[in-house]
């Protein structure tokens, strides 16, 4: 009864917790978190990021005092830093739910020590993208008719329409990361309730943790549980940046209608939540001492996913180019080598797309920063995937930008073309929703386990019974040379 | 609460390591006893086997409410965007005719078909999981014990309830003792 925990020797395998981690530790060093002062840094960040929420709301009351005009949004650019904000926000997400589900699927035992973490940055993150096509509207009180309710124009809403698929991916992706994190939580809420010193945090603890008591009749259940929810979001959340995508790619818009766009979403998408993740993870476990369980063996592990994914992102961009010469479609090569590329051809004055820099950046951020993690003295070192991770995040960000604004600012017709610029509360708006990410953030490494207590422990040396050594199979045929229950 | 008086709620016995937890666990099985249970602070793999449980059927509850989400979809989008009369009275019978597609198209309707199936399903894990462990209960006698703390952290235990058919004071305690827990009280309920 070799379990799936017990690292494979022959592969070169070791525990990934530092020799001689008891669950204990494992108990105190999380648990420790939100029991101890929180320290000054914790306050500073936490007040910085609410007053960054501040400027968020002061931004939206003079966005629906005003109206939409108050954004550089126009025609031709109509979507703007709105769109490229949700995106980007939402690709964030995916890490978190890649981590939590796909990982789990494939029995990579080191997600144990970041998906806790991975999982909340996702429903954060899903909670901040899912603003931006809100307020995209214009009237956000109107809302409601995206939803599928009966309302007073006796309408209903299309739904063979991308964006109504948008709205359905992306509210069940909400609830069902909620669903998933929540799931997680019960049997370590159970733990803080069990060290509660005073009769507040027990309660409140205790109401979370459902009276949960460890039985072994209920994590039988609860594992299942979670398999099958790690196998329903699995293809919830490819279906998530699919459904994304398809808002560009069914469109008709040049450098949009393309049919690789889904797996270069999503391929995008969890590559710059890698990257988020590695960035608070870093902070985090310098912040909250978690060097011992957060190791540089789990950076180096999630170090290769970004060079991985990155590869595939560089991919995508590279067969983006490649079509778009192959189709010999005039409107699809002026998107790529003029509006993006910024030479290769000249618009009606001579002068190169005004944009091209953005595509650059891109290019550098997403491509030739993850290349450095083929090394792995850079896999391994802490300030040099810091750097590269927020160079990946700005790089994702751009992607976004890149795809929506150059696509869209000079088109078909010369006569409708047009140029994008961002406003101060473009600015402040997205800046904003740092504010919110971070407040919601913050709380949760205070007051929630923020690494899988149950599950880390479940990796520890000698953490599962030897059936085989108890002799569990006597009565299997050929087993009966094994040595009887020894006294205890 | 002067005259309260109790009775016998459960045995438990407390263990150091995985490996005592699961031969006690076999002893306890092979006695017959049905209303019992490990309690560990984490999904420990094994323990199936060494109490003799059946595999969950879990499963069967969130796949049939996975489809029901699938039909839900169909049904809602037909009836709003396809069909040309109402019912139901809720404003719909206008058949929506977009990109000159029909108006029942099918394949524009899998994404949302997909997603509400997935809805459906995981709000069936989480209800189905609650509901077949019957969580949440707040008032298990087992919580009298001081020592039950240590089953979130780091100790293992068994429970043997007393509404087992098999339970009894004297001979329930002796099999428990004899599988050497570090630990072994009667934790007592009252009778109300």
């Amino acid at each position: 009864m070799s379990s799936y925990e017990a690292p494979i020797k022959e592969l070169g395998e070791t525990y990934l917790l530092p020799e001689g981690t008891t669950a204990n530790d494992v108990t105190e060093a999380i648990a420790g978190v939100t029991e101890n002062p929180a320290p000054r840094g914790w306050w500073l960040l936490f007040l910085l990021s609410l007053s960054i929420l501040g400027v968020m709301g002061a931004a939206l009351a003079y966005l629906f005092y005003q109206g939409v005009g108050v954004w550089g949004n126009n025609a031709p650019v109509y979507w703007a830093w709105d769109i490229t904000n949700f995106v980007w926000w939402i690709g964030i997400g995916h890490a978190g739910t890649l981590i939590s589900a796909i990982l789990f699927l494939f029995r990579q035992k080191w997600r144990t020590s970041i998906n806790r973490f991975a999982e909340a940055m996702t429903v954060f993150a899903v909670l901040c993208a899912g603003l931006f096509p809100a307020i995209h509207t214009g009237r956000p009180w109107f809302d409601y008719y995206l939803f599928p309710i009966p309302n007073q124009m006796d309408m209903w809403p299309n739904f063979k329409s991308p964006l109504m698929w948008d709205v359905f991916a992306v509210s069940t992706y909400l609830t069902i990361s909620v669903i998933f994190w929540y799931v997680g939580l019960i049997p370590d809420f159970a733990t803080l309730r069990d060290r509660s010193k005073n009769l507040v945090r027990k309660r409140t603890y205790g109401f979370f943790a459902l009276g949960w008591r460890g039985a072994h009749r209920h994590w039988q259940v609860y594992e299942r549980a979670y398999l099958i929810f790690a196998g329903i979001s699995t293809p919830l959340v490819l279906s998530v940046h699919s459904v994304v995508s398809f808002d560009f790619a069914t469109s008709v818009v040049p450098g949009w209608h393309t049919t690789i766009f889904p797996p270069y979403f999503v391929a995008g998408a969890v590559f710059s939540g890698f990257a988020l993740v590695m960035t608070l993870m870093l902070i985090c476990r310098t912040v909250f001492k978690l060097e011992n369980i957060v190791t540089i063996k789990h950076l180096d592990l999630m170090n290769k996913f970004m060079l991985g994914t990155g590869l595939l992102v560089g991919y995508a961009y590279a067969m983006e180019f490649f079509i778009a010469w192959y189709s010999a479609n005039p409107y699809e090569q002026w998107v790529f080598f003029h509006n993006r590329l910024g030479f290769g051809m000249l618009d009606e004055n001579g002068n190169w797309g005004p944009l091209w820099w953005a595509y650059y950046a891109m290019v550098f951020c997403n491509v030739v920063v993850p290349q450095i993690f083929w090394f792995k003295r850079a896999r391994t070192s802490v300030p040099i995937m810091f750097i590269a991770s927020i160079l990946i995040n700005i790089g994702m960000w751009f992607e976004r930008f890149v795809i929506i604004v150059t696509s869209t600012y000079r088109d078909f017709l010369p006569s409708s073309w047009g140029m994008f610029h961002p406003t101060g509360i473009d600015v402040l708006t997205y800046l904003g929703t740092f504010g919110l990410f971070f407040t919601l953030f913050l709380l949760f490494v205070r007051w929630i386990p923020m690494i899988a207590i149950a599950e880390v422990k479940g990796t520890l040396p000698g953490a599962h019974p030897d059936l085989h050594a108890l002799g569990a199979h006597d009565e299997e045929p050929g087993a009966a040379a094994v040595a009887p229950v020894p006294a205890e | 609460m002067a005259n309260e008086t109790k009775k016998p709620a459960l045995y438990l016995a407390e263990y150091d390591t995985p490996n005592a937890l699961a031969s006690a666990a076999m002893r306890v099985r092979d006695a017959g006893y049905k209303s019992w249970d490990c309690h560990t602070p984490y999904p420990m793999h094994g323990m199936d086997e060494a109490m003799g449980l059946q595999p969950t059927r879990i499963g069967v509850i969130s796949f049939i409410f996975g489809m029901i989400g699938v039909a839900t979809a169909v049904v809602m989008m037909q009836y709003t965007n396809a069909f040309s009369f109402d019912l139901l009275k809720i404003g719909a019978g206008y058949p929506l005719i977009v990109g000159g597609k029909p108006p029942g198209a099918f394949p524009s309707m899998v994404p949302i078909m997909f997603e509400l199936g997935i809805l459906l399903c995981g709000f069936a894990t989480l209800f189905g999981l609650l509901g077949i462990i019957k969580l949440p209960r707040h008032n298990h006698p087992i919580f009298e014990s001081d020592r039950f703390e240590g089953a979130t952290d780091d100790k293992f235990f068994i429970s043997i309830e007393a509404d087992d058919s098999k339970f009894d004071l004297e001979r329930t305690k002796a099999l428990l003792e004899s599988t050497n827990p570090t630990h072994l009280e009667l934790i007592e309920e009252e009778v109300l």
